[in-house]
């Protein structure tokens, strides 16, 4: 059973504190929804669950242990999906997505049942340039489905896609907590998840007073 | 080492699908050095007295002229941020590729390297110095130049800024690689400049693949 935590996080971007004192608990079969207007913080939070930035104060833990102290270790209990969708133009969309499940050890099983999931199997053989940009976020989502890790951080993945798409990605989230995974989504949109927490970013942003700005 | 060598042929498979990277740079380093026989004059011991220096210039030129685009198409689609978050050590993933670096421009600059000499009138005894103080001495430009080109990540004009940065470092592999081509010219021994060069190729490979790599977290934040 996996725990992921975070107690008392602050972000700072570029001197302007963004969110603080944010604090998130998530087990295994959980779902964390991140609402809030533009520039709240959704993103950065994501990025900074997923290691790539680092708080400017707080902490992350995983099991209880700093999730940060082995960040290759975090890595691999993860999946992010961000803005970009990291499609390559010269490969198709199946080599796209064998790389990065091959370097997770996932195997072509794996790969073969991602593309039914999310209906790309006619894709196959087409070059990432060729693909629209919902094909793309389909083959970046393709990628999470086919190499298991247990959590999934995904920033606006509804975008761009069709309604009959964003049915087939809760299912598959749905089956994703149903075998013990977490998901943290940002989003827009209307998603369905079944009792999923919904976090209000904005809630943890510093009061806009002068005084408190000059002293961040 | 399976995932190391996924690595290396993704980039291979990317640089051979997209494009004339390589074949630019080697065009790069063959005009530039024809570039010279014309501007000195056809002279045969002027030539021969700069064959070694102006390859070895130009081959740090071309070599340099494709460090920009080593992580900024992965940096611009998002991959570079995947390939940090993989199993995989982010210095592991540095030393890819470069290595897929130095196998598209580094050796097709050594392969091309004797014909330009032939051009220099390079004498005789220069040729297999000039082959293994590039074998030596190319990876380690790569290496060099893969922290540069990831500290600029992320700025406007980084060609040229890449430049600034690492045209100082190669300095030492320039000198010592041209010393080894005119010791041997000289009927002189050629090891102790090799064994510097060796020693700058090991450094290179300790040092840099973790200042890379902490330059593209930095620039990932």
């Amino acid at each position: 059973m996996n725990r992921f935590h975070g107690k008392g996080l602050i972000c700072v971007r570029s001197e302007h504190m963004v969110f603080r004192g944010l604090n998130f608990d998530l087990s295994a079969g959980d779902a964390l929804i991140l609402v809030g207007p533009n520039g709240s913080g959704k993103s950065s939070l994501l990025r900074m669950m997923a290691g790539l930035l680092k708080p400017f104060d707080g902490e992350l833990l995983w099991n209880g242990e700093n999730a940060l102290d082995d960040f290759d270790q975090h890595g691999a209990n993860l999946h992010y999906v961000g803005h970009h969708d990291a499609v390559k133009p010269v490969l198709s969309a199946f080599e796209n997505i064998k790389f990065w499940a091959n370097l997770r050890g996932a195997g072509d099983a794996g790969i073969a049942d991602a593309l039914t999931v999310l209906d790309i199997k006619h894709l196959y053989d087409t070059p990432g340039q060729f693909l629209s940009a919902g094909q793309k976020r389909r083959v970046n989502l393709a990628r999470v489905i086919a190499a298991p890790a247990p959590l999934w951080l995904l920033d606006e993945p509804t975008t761009a896609l069709d309604k009959d798409t964003i049915k087939r990605l809760e299912l598959a989230i749905q089956k994703h907590r149903d075998n013990g995974g977490m998901v943290v989504l940002s989003t827009h949109a209307e998603i369905e998840m079944a009792g999923g927490e919904i976090l209000d970013v904005s809630q943890f942003a510093p009061k806009h007073n002068v005084d408190e700005q000059l002293m961040v | 080492m399976n995932l190391f060598m996924s690595l290396i042929k993704r980039d291979l498979n990317l640089a051979f699908r997209q494009g004339f990277d390589s074949l630019m740079v080697v065009a790069f380093f063959v005009i530039a050095v024809v570039l010279f026989p014309l501007g000195v004059g056809p002279e045969p011991n002027t030539l021969a007295r700069i064959a070694s220096g102006t390859i070895w210039v130009a081959a740090l030129l071309s070599s340099m002229l494709s460090l920009e685009r080593l992580f900024q198409t992965d940096y611009d689609d998002g991959s570079l941020e995947l390939l940090a978050l993989s199993p995989v050590a982010l210095e592991i993933t540095v030393l890819a590729k470069v290595m897929a670096h130095w196998l598209t421009t580094g050796l097709p600059l050594i392969i091309t390297a004797p014909l330009l000499a032939v051009l220099m009138q390079l004498p005789n005894e220069g040729y297999m110095t000039l082959i293994l103080a590039l074998v030596l001495g190319t990876p380690a430009l790569s290496l060099i130049g893969a922290v540069g080109a990831a500290l600029v990540l992320g700025s406007r004009r980084g060609g040229v800024l890449v430049s600034l940065l690492i045209l100082p470092l190669y300095i030492p592999i320039l000198i010592f690689g041209v010393s080894a081509v005119d010791a041997a010219i000289g009927d002189l021994s050629t090891r102790p400049h090799l064994f510097i060069l060796a020693g700058l190729l090991v450094g290179a490979l300790a040092l840099t693949p973790w200042a890379s790599a902490a330059a593209l977290r930095q620039a990932l934040e």
